[in-house]
């Protein structure tokens, strides 16, 4: 019988995922291909929101939507019959996140040639998608007026990956004792960086400006 | 909240460290884990037991995890305290300008085999 080794490994569980998820970015970079992934708690607005943002720019993107369920196919249906882009769903296998790999496999799915704007729904969770890079050009999501303002305290590192904010569902501002100065601080303490933007998205106020956002945000991408 | 996908990271990197040292099997993998990671050992430890007896390489292969203590570092006072017991509020002069100097870590250490 063999000698046992021990092998001195030391590098972080998350590292081989980093690396592919830059390696893919860079590849969608140099095809002119922007993918936005959005991530927010279950039934803060993720698809309401893209439903609103999406017909507001099919007809100057061909865009194409990943929806990561862990069972239900009900998102990309109804993606696909209120706005009429190519969506798909993602099996994630039970699983509470996304990583590059399976992001990669999803955009050979999606990508025929044609998308130029990709996006991806992730699995509602605050924790896990923050820890897992998909390789996304930018990293959005999404807190609801009813999920507290304190929540950028209680989930920094999803705060601190992101690089907009949406704060949806203001049309329930006057029922909560939502403050949003407080939460815009919250999130500044975390991450400068980020834009904050408040919107309704079921009546589709403060969407343009989050399109706004993103027509610059591909434009830069594609150089 | 993910320590399936977690097992199933570290099993592709354990594994092709395996292969590349020619080991036939390996005994024992040895993880760093932050106590405020947010990643839970005692699931950590049952999504392992049931996902390693899906390989070959790795069906005897007993986790073994290290906690590290999470440390957090006052800016305004320049000291440190224990991040569990004080949160974010420093104990020693009430400042909330911290940020956590350890704690947080999630690394494969090292492995053993033959
Ligand atoms: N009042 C109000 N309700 C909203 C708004 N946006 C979404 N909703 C409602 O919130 C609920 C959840 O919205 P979805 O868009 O399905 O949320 P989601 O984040 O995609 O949910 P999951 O995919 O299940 O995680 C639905 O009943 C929406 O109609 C809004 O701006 N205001
Ligand atoms: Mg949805
Ligand atoms: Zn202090």
């Amino acid at each position: 019988m063999d000698a046992v080794k021990v092998i001195e490994i030391k590098k972080s569980v998350y590292e081989s995922n980093d690396r592919e998820a830059d390696r893919l970015r860079e590849e969608l970079r140099s095809k002119g291909i922007f993918l936005l992934n959005l991530m927010s708690s279950p039934g803060s607005g993720k698809t309401t929101t893209l439903k609103a943002t999406i017909n507001r720019m099919k007809y100057t993107h061909n865009i194409g939507v990943m929806e990561a369920d862990i069972d239900s196919d009900v998102d990309a249906i109804a993606i696909a019959k209120e706005t009429g882009v190519k969506s798909i769903q993602l099996h994630t296998g039970g699983m509470c996140h996304l990583d590059a790999g399976m992001t990669r496999q999803g955009l050979d799915e999606l990508i025929d040639g044609k998308v130029d704007f990709a996006i991806l729904e992730n699995v509602g969770n605050l924790v896990c998608p923050a820890e897992f890079d998909t390789g996304a050009t930018k990293n959005a999501m999404i807190l609801s007026v009813p999920e507290g303002d304190d929540k950028p305290l209680k989930y920094p590192l999803m705060f601190s990956i992101c690089d907009v904010v949406l704060i949806n569902k203001i049309d329930v501002m006057p029922y909560f004792d939502f403050d949003l100065e407080k939460c815009k601080e919250n999130i500044k303490l975390r991450n400068p960086q980020a834009k904050v933007i408040p919107i309704c998205a079921k009546t589709g106020e403060g969407v343009d400006e989050f399109v706004k956002w993103l027509e610059e945000e591909i434009r830069i991408n594609k150089g | 909240m993910h320590e399936l996908g977690v097992v199933f990271h570290i099993i592709d990197d354990v594994t092709a460290v395996g292969r590349e040292n020619n080991l036939t099997g390996i005994s024992s993998v040895t993880l760093q884990l932050g106590k405020v990671s947010t990643v839970i050992p005692e699931y950590l430890t049952d999504c392992w037991n049931w996902a390693v007896k899906k390989t070959d390489l790795l069906k005897e292969a007993e986790l073994i995890i290290e906690p590290i203590e999470a440390i957090s570092f006052c800016e305004d006072c320049k000291t440190s305290f224990d991040t569990i017991e004080n949160g974010k509020t420093c104990p020693n002069c009430g400042s909330t300008h911290t940020f956590l100097q350890q704690g947080n870590e999630f690394m494969i250490k090292e492995i053993s085999g033959s």
